[in-house]
């Protein structure tokens, strides 16, 4: 792993965004995240690594409590954004969810025009007084997107007509023109080219100035080029969790170790 | 060890088909001619059901007419001479009569055409239902009295018949109703253009007529009657089902309850129409006291019928509606209501309009319901506009259908397949209604 270049390893503050403590995750019987305490820091990226099954999507959509969609799902154990716990009886899903974004694993844009898909976010949360405002916004977002270029000439056509790397961008762009404090990105970059990678991991670079980003990835090297924190799941375990530097150098279980020189996978 | 004997195996051309690749061919050809066979089967079927319907039905459309000028005595129609309608409506249509048979013999005398018919027996040749156009016509303009008026009548059933074919100078022999001598009078009334057949718009427009005049039959409060029921479906039965479906596929969670739900809805789909006619007559007739032969309680009867269908067809389509675009409507912060009304409907649009469409359809052609809460009833009075209508007697096009074939005159028999053709136009116009709204939508990709 020659290539790694590390990030800058300076986290801008201690400030802990997500807390979590014993969090157990029960699809019916199936338990797929076992006793996870975590921490995630604002202004910080970090990142999920695991085989695939391990639970690194399951868990991150506890975060934003995207599980409740799932009947069968169960989540316990105490998470808590800002420390308000938000699985209190007394917060609204809908409420957290405009405060952490999400893009998911498979690109999902809607199949609506490429300006509605960025525009539904900020309408519905009424952050645009104008048209001229909506417009700046989707341009802004687009651009951070990093496909703008690509699609400034014909917004009005369907996002589903979009390859599939550009649909994965315009999901990205979707997700932060709602101006989110957390954004949670599962595998963001698995159907993108190289350079649409770049663009992306550039983009995660420019947020952690604001916002906390969590990202899922397959990619030890985007890894070690974005996040400043890591964690190791394995079967539904939190192995291993700390600095990214430390992870891939110097990591204490063995498990790591196979995992990230490419043993287990 | 399995290398070496893959190798050894011979080499094969692509250019010659193996025997397995010929026989696999084979059933995709016969399977091919399969479908084709039951294609034309299907399409066969259709086209002699629509032949023989539209063959049947088409001469309903057409009628015939005698005009004559009629005289309108003043001493006979209006005997007090002070134009009161309230008097002049002593003289029954018995009073009018005896002034078209003059009028026709007055017009005979005129062409030249001399008949050894008896009065009554020249006057069998226009409708029964001519006095009563008469009546209405004086009633309604007093001053025409003591003037001679032009008058558009309706030739009698049998006449009727002559003109379409159906009857002629042999056939008249042997029939009580019509003797050969009047059709020469018609031949005579053919060529001087006294007498003619034209289209038939009062078949559209007209209400129905007793079995003694099947040339005066139309469908208008059939027609009316199908229409405020369709209404009444429509407005309770798409908003109920669309709002039972989305809360059943959407918002509960799934439990014993809505299993239990789910397979009832199944099965009333199942249930038997007549059944819902009985229900209809124990609860809206008889508990809730709605009158009888009303479009609201056929509407509302119907609308129970086709609750279900709309349900399942509903819920299919927002099945059918991937889960990733809830995900990303809810995953940006959208709610719930949000997430269906903005993203999930729209794309379930095209398949629950097809369904109601279907639901809608099939409500249109139902005729055993009606017949158990009293729309078979005989009715010749027009039902008022929209709000008060809904609660008049009315009639139905498929019950009219049944009605006509139970007659004993030949000539409803293609008053019958008129109104079949009427009720088929009317589903194509509704399908393509549906075509039409879902291409709408489906533009939208
Ligand atoms: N909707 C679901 N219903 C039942 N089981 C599920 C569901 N989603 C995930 N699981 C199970 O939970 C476990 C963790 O799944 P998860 O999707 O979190 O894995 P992952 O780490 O994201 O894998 P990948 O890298 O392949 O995306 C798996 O064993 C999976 O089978
Ligand atoms: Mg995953």
């Amino acid at each position: 792993m020659n290539d790694m270049r590390f990030m800058e390893r300076a986290v801008d503050t201690d400030e802990i965004k997500f807390s979590a403590r014993g969090v157990q995750v029960y699809y019916g019987d199936t338990h797929a995240i076992k006793d996870v305490d975590v921490d995630i820091q604002s202004k910080t990226v970090t990142a999920f690594i695991g085989p695939s099954g391990c639970g690194k999507s399951t868990f991150l959509r506890c975060l934003n409590r995207m599980n409740d969609t799932i009947d069968i799902c169960r989540v316990e154990g105490d998470i808590r954004l800002d420390g308000e716990d938000i699985y209190n009886q007394k917060v609204d899903p809908v409420q957290l969810r405009a405060k952490v974004g999400m893009v998911f694993q498979k690109p999902n844009p809607f199949p609506k025009s490429i300006f509605d898909n960025i525009a539904y976010g900020p309408r519905i949360h009424g952050l645009a007084a104008s048209k001229a405002e909506l417009d700046d916004i989707v341009e802004k977002s687009l651009r951070r997107g990093a496909i703008w270029d690509e699609v400034k000439d014909r917004l009005q056509a369907p996002g589903t007509g979009l390859s599939g790397g550009q649909q994965q961008r315009l999901c990205i762009a979707r997700a932060i023109a709602t101006e989110p404090e957390v954004l949670l990105m599962d595998e963001p970059c698995s159907a993108l080219d190289p350079i649409a990678t770049a663009q992306v991991e550039e983009l995660i670079d420019e947020l952690r100035t604001q916002y906390s980003v969590v990202i899922v990835t397959h990619s030890m090297q985007q890894a070690a080029r974005v996040s400043q924190k890591t964690a190791f799941f394995h079967l539904g375990n939190l192995v291993e969790f700390g600095e990214t530097g430390h992870i891939f150098t110097n990591p204490v279980d063995h498990r790591t170790e196979s995992y990230i020189t490419g043993r287990i996978g | 060890m399995s290398d070496a004997t893959r190798h050894s195996a011979p080499r094969t051309s692509l250019y010659t088909l193996s025997p397995l690749t010929k026989r696999r061919n084979a059933t995709e050809k016969r399977f091919k001619v399969y479908g084709l066979i039951a294609i034309s089967i299907g399409i066969l079927a259709l086209l002699v059901l629509l032949t023989s319907i539209f063959s049947n039905g088409r001469s309903a459309f057409m009628q015939t007419y005698v005009t004559l000028d009629v005289l309108l005595p003043a001493e006979k129609l209006d005997k007090n001479g002070n134009r009161d309608i309230e008097e002049m409506k002593a003289v029954s249509t018995f009073g009018y009569a005896p002034l078209i048979t003059n009028a026709l013999i007055s017009r005979l005398d005129e062409i030249g055409f001399a008949t050894d018919l008896k009065k009554k027996e020249i006057g069998a040749i226009v409708s029964k239902e001519a006095a009563a156009q008469l009546r209405n016509f004086v009633l309604a303009n007093p001053d025409s009295l003591d003037t001679t008026v032009t008058f558009e009548f309706l030739a009698g059933g049998r006449i009727d018949g002559y003109m379409k074919g159906r009857v002629d100078h042999e056939s008249a022999a042997l029939d009580n109703k019509v003797s050969p001598e009047q059709l020469d009078i018609v031949d005579a009334l053919i060529e001087t253009g006294s007498l003619e057949k034209r289209f038939n718009w009062a078949f559209l427009t007209a209400p129905d007529a007793s079995g003694q005049r099947p040339e005066a039959a139309g469908l208008g409060v059939a027609f009316l009657g199908s229409l405020y029921m369709m209404v009444v479906v429509l407005f309770l039965a798409l908003p109920v089902g669309v709002a039972a479906s989305i809360y059943l596929e959407e918002f509960s969670k799934q439990s014993r309850l809505t299993d239990i739900i789910e397979v009832n809805i199944s099965n009333l789909a199942a249930v038997p129409s007549i059944v819902y006619g009985i229900l209809g007559l124990a609860i809206f007739i008889n508990f809730a006291g709605l009158p009888q032969s009303a479009p609201i309680v056929g509407g509302l009867v119907l609308t129970l019928m086709t609750l279900p269908t709309i349900i399942i067809s509903t819920r299919a389509s927002l099945k059918s509606v991937p889960p990733s675009i809830r995900d990303a409507a809810l995953g940006v912060g959208a709610s719930k209501m949000q997430t269906v009304f903005h993203h999930v409907l729209p794309l379930a649009a095209p398949g629950i309009l097809t369904g109601t469409i279907i639901g809608l359809a099939q409500a249109l052609g139902e005729t055993a319901p009606l017949l158990l809460i009293g729309m078979v009833a005989f009715v010749r009075e027009y039902p008022a506009g929209p709000p008060e209508g809904f609660f008049d007697p009315a009639s139905a096009l498929p019950v009219q259908v049944y009605n006509w074939t139970q007659r004993a005159d030949p000539a409803f028999v293609e008053r019958a397949s008129g109104a079949i053709i009427v009720l088929l136009i009317f589903l194509i116009l509704m399908n393509a209604v549906a075509v039409l709204l879902r291409r709408r939508f489906e533009r939208r990709w």
